[in-house]
């Protein structure tokens, strides 16, 4: 009996020691906040291909939304000498020690998605403002350039919030026929939106179109347009993507939204890696590009 | 002649297997340790051994409480909330300007305080130890989301911060509280009346209570000194993150106990050393550790470990089967 113990640990530890890879060009780690969200499955799905692409051998290692997990495994990436670890973070201020473990080896960090409470060698996120641009130019388009128009704001403060506004006000403000109407933070929720926008039913006249923050708020500013019979006469664009705005989209009830590219977020992480360890200069924000989805 | 001597190689195989079954937890580690040797050139270095040693302390030290709760033939799944509460409140003291000393002392009264309620209701009240403590696994961490209001509390004064995160020479002082906590612990069962208590109200507590022991006071203290440990891992946890997490120790029971499972403690109370469950947080956190240094994706890794306490208990249980 005693002789199996060992040989079982033994054999399972041949077994998980299968699994490693060989050392390559260069090691690069990506700590993963939970790959239990489609999300970031993807995201580290477009890093695992890019990097076979380029050669690079690269370590995912998931935390499972667990911050004190995190630290850990990035000490462990950083104890395996990595040559780039990038993070997306559970908590921005929790990592912080961690990056400052990897600073003091000298290893360059990048963050992903989310970004931490301390400097970082580069930043990459999807792109807001870019996106509040796409939301806006889509809507100028389908409106030939002339209407009356509705902001639900985000969350005052929030990054999201700010940089989506600042697109979309940014393209709006140059064209001369579409007037904002009314700006009302909704903070991203879907009961704020609805309530938020019966108000403004009431206060105007002559909506043409509303662009939210969020799919949320947009979900719920739907619903009480639907409930003013007014479904025809406005549009509504949201952002984000999430399952109910395409199913609203498939129903005719939102116009369009922007959609995050997760597998691009993780190709861009791998290639920045690349061309920074290749000696090359980087910029400190690398924006990932989004996607308009109208059907 | 011929019989003696045979009786004689029967012996030496007898002390040999003695020798294996009372080692196995500390054999199985070392294979690990010679496996891992050879598959990374990472993993026998001074300063990854450091890491395992500081990773393993925070659940360490909770396992040392689980122990002395298993030994009295209890369980504690409240662990990972209470740590949760724990460095919650104390973050929060501090960031209400309370002194770092106050706001560490209320954070381990908050545990203690709570692993006392859960000794109350098991040992008074008489209810399943299952039960209580899933409940208030339940409540401290509904607790921790309302006195945080589901946000982490970051930033603290850089002397509560090198209670985690700070070493003396080379050593990490998460470490050094986790040696001072096996060493009284260790001393605790051995040297202590209320030590050897343990161990009768957990081999079987009808004839420790026959033989005159407060079984019931014996019960209260172990839940307590369990939610005391949690909290004391909760102040290191926040310290370390430089950050309460309202989520932080979420399953944490289940590697705590699997900890002194593996450290051949056994479930059903009565029989188990301190020695044992730090060969067994070894265990854990160098599989956890070699998974990462071997790349091993993080999906097999849960697998992986899942696999080996399953091996662990299943030894147990065939033993005491015989």
């Amino acid at each position: 009996m005693k002789k199996l113990v060992t040989v079982v640990l033994l054999v399972s530890f041949m077994m998980v020691a299968g699994f490693a890879g060989t050392v390559e060009a260069y090691d690069i780690g990506l700590a993963i906040s939970t790959l239990d969200n489609p999300f970031f499955v993807d995201l580290a799905d477009g890093a695992e291909e890019t990097a076979e692409e380029l050669g690079v051998d690269l370590t995912v290692v998931d935390a499972g939304d667990d911050a004190a997990t995190q630290m850990s495994s990035v000490e462990d990436l950083v104890i395996q000498d990595m040559d780039l670890i990038a993070i997306n973070p559970v908590d921005g201020d929790a990592i912080v020690p961690a990056i400052e473990e990897a600073d003091m080896m000298n290893i360059p960090v990048f963050s992903v998605d989310r970004g931490a409470e301390t400097e970082v060698t580069a930043h990459i996120a999807s792109d807001n403002v870019e996106g509040g641009r796409m939301a806006a130019d889509y809507m100028a388009e389908a409106l030939d350039n002339e209407g009356n128009v509705i902001e639900l704001e985000g969350i005052p403060g929030t990054s999201a919030a700010r940089e989506r506004g600042e697109g979309f006000n940014e393209v709006m403000d140059e064209v001369e026929d579409i007037e904002i109407i009314a700006r009302q933070p909704a903070d991203f929720s879907r009961s704020e939106g609805m309530s938020v926008m019966e108000d403004l039913l009431e206060a105007y006249e002559d909506i043409d179109a509303v662009f939210a923050h969020n799919d949320e708020m947009a979900l719920g500013a739907i619903e009480a347009i639907d409930a003013a019979d007014l479904t025809d006469e406005i549009m509504v664009v949201g952002f984000d993507a999430i399952d109910d705005a395409l199913t609203a989209i498939e129903d005719g009830t939102l116009e369009a939204t922007i959609a995050q590219q997760p597998e691009e977020m993780g190709r861009l992480t791998v290639e920045m890696a690349v061309q920074l360890l290749d000696g090359e200069e980087i910029d400190d924000f690398v924006p990932v590009p989004l996607e308009l989805i109208t059907e | 002649m011929e019989a003696e001597s045979a009786g004689q190689s029967t012996n030496y195989m007898e002390y040999i297997l003695i020798f294996l079954d009372k080692f196995k937890a500390g054999i199985g580690l070392l294979v690990m340790v010679i496996v891992m040797s050879f598959l990374s050139d990472r993993f026998l270095t001074l300063p990854n051994m450091l890491n395992i040693f500081r990773q393993v302390s925070i659940m360490g030290i909770m396992a040392v409480g689980m122990t002395m709760v298993i030994l009295a033939q209890g369980i504690d799944l409240s662990v990972g909330s209470i740590l949760a509460l724990s460095g919650a409140v104390t973050a929060g003291m501090m960031a209400g300007d309370t002194s770092i000393i106050l706001s560490v002392l209320i954070g381990l009264a908050v545990g203690t305080g709570l692993g006392l309620f859960n000794g109350l209701m098991i040992s008074k009240a008489k209810l399943p130890d299952f039960i209580v403590t899933l409940a208030m696994m339940s409540i401290a961490r509904g607790l921790a989301l309302v006195y945080t209001g589901g946000r982490p509390i970051s930033g603290f004064d850089p002397a509560f911060r090198s209670i985690g995160g700070g070493r003396v020479g080379m050593i990490p002082i998460p470490v050094i509280i986790f040696a001072f906590i096996l060493l009284i612990g260790y001393l605790v069962l051995n040297n202590t009346t209320f030590g050897r208590y343990i161990y009768a109200v957990g081999g079987n507590e009808k004839a420790a209570r026959l033989a005159g022991i407060n079984t019931d006071g014996i019960k209260i203290k172990v839940y307590a000194i369990s939610g005391f440990l949690s909290a004391v891992s909760g102040v290191i946890l926040t310290s370390r993150l430089n950050s309460a997490q309202p989520t932080a120790g979420v399953a944490y029971e289940l590697d705590v106990i699997a900890m002194v499972v593996l450290g051949g403690t056994s479930l059903i109370g009565g029989k188990g050393t301190i020695g044992g469950t730090l060969i067994g947080a070894l265990i854990i956190g160098v599989l956890n550790n070699s998974l990462n240094l071997l790349g091993v994706a993080s999906f097999y890794q849960e697998v992986a470990k899942g696999l080996v306490i399953l091996v662990a208990v299943l030894l147990d249980s065939i033993q005491h089967r015989d």
